[in-house]
């Protein structure tokens, strides 16, 4: 995912590169759920038993706690808290920002622990970033060749999105 | 800010309902809730007070439909209109790829709605944004209460670019959904011209 003027692009690629690294973090931080979310509010990515949640909604409500502890960071003159940690009664949820792009969810319960959990999230987001700063090469290559223009909105005319609304 | 994802072939859009408090505007989203296919639909989810006034924003994701294999999706957020929360409205417009004013046509509203307008500019010049340049439509809401302004002085006065704008009666549905398709059509031909 990178941008692309003002908007984010993912490809195939970068996208399976991603699910293995939030599969790994699932499976290693014996999280119940691991989500990845961009920063407006849209989910990118997910791993584990995500069928029983509302992982759009999830996502939006992350972010938008996000944008308020930033808000609030803002006021107390920090820069941004990147971890956010919320404990239940039986499940936990713990937030943080990754390259000041995109957040990452893992929601945990006895299984696991809060040291465990903060361990694993700090390799995978190593791991992520990485993912990242290749996507927004790739990005950045292809639009200097003119491929992104080719892939899809050259194929979409006025037409198909006149077509959308009748 | 969309979202073009190659992966699961589909295109994110974020859409902003503005307005001062009282205009309608979580009631524009709850009708578009209760009138949209449960298919086409995720939960509408409202942080309000105790009172149901909005407290941070309402969230509403509908599907549109497929253009070339691809799914468009737009998320649907709303401000809190009332004056004090202007820390919430500006992070709500953050990454926002159109918006829709919702004016209180009742006259003694005419102040609040200007205000908000000029809320809405800064809030957006802040974030990079220019009102001028964005997908923007415009409805008067409440046209079924007795004190209102006529729809063209309106729009004289809060239309100064010349939008697309509705007349709404939010409660019943009436110009809801043209005010969305409104927006939606633009944000697309936006998405399309940068690309």
């Amino acid at each position: 995912m990178a941008m692309n003027g003002s908007d984010l692009v993912m490809y195939e690629e970068e996208f399976s590169r991603i699910d293995v690294e939030l599969r790994k973090l699932h499976q290693q931080a014996n999280a119940m759920v691991v989500f990845l979310v961009d920063k407006n509010g849209q989910l990118i990515a997910s791993a584990g038993e995500t069928h029983d949640i509302d992982t759009t909604s999830l996502a939006s409500l992350t972010a938008g706690n996000i944008a308020a502890t930033g808000g609030i960071a803002r006021l107390l003159g920090e820069k941004e808290f990147t971890i956010l940690f919320h404990e239940g009664e039986k499940d936990n949820i713990h937030i943080s920002l990754i390259g000041q792009r995109v957040i990452l969810v893992v929601i945990f319960d006895r299984r696991s622990s809060l040291g465990l959990v903060r361990l694993r999230v700090k390799k995978a987001s190593e791991a992520l970033v990485k993912i990242f700063e290749d996507i927004t090469q790739k990005v950045d290559k292809e639009k200097g060749e003119g491929k992104l223009e080719e892939s899809l909105f050259a194929e979409i005319s006025d037409e198909d999105i006149d077509n959308l609304f009748k | 800010m969309s979202f073009i994802n190659y992966a699961s072939r589909e295109i994110n859009c974020k859409i902003v309902y503005y307005g001062p408090g009282l205009c309608g505007k979580t009631t524009n989203l709850q009708y578009i809730h209760r009138r949209t296919n449960p298919e086409q639909k995720g939960k509408l989810i409202s942080l309000a007070t105790e009172t149901e006034r909005t407290l941070f924003f309402d969230f509403l994701p509908i599907a549109l439909g497929d253009i070339k294999g691809f799914k468009i999706r737009f998320h649907l957020y709303t401000v809190p209109g009332q004056v004090f929360y202007a820390a919430s409205r500006k992070l709500i417009l953050k990454g926002v790829d159109g918006v829709v004013f919702v004016a209180d046509s009742q006259i003694e509203r005419m102040e609040s709605n200007m205000e908000s307008i000029e809320d809405l500019s800064i809030n957006l010049a802040e974030q990079g944004y220019d009102l001028e340049k964005l997908p923007y439509t415009i409805q008067y809401n409440k046209r079924d209460l007795p004190n209102i302004a006529p729809a063209e002085d309106m729009d004289n006065l809060l239309n100064p670019r010349r939008v697309p704008w509705f007349e709404g009666v939010a409660v019943t549905g009436k110009g809801v959904f043209e005010t969305l398709k409104s927006v939606a059509k633009q944000v697309l031909f936006e998405l399309k011209k940068n690309y």
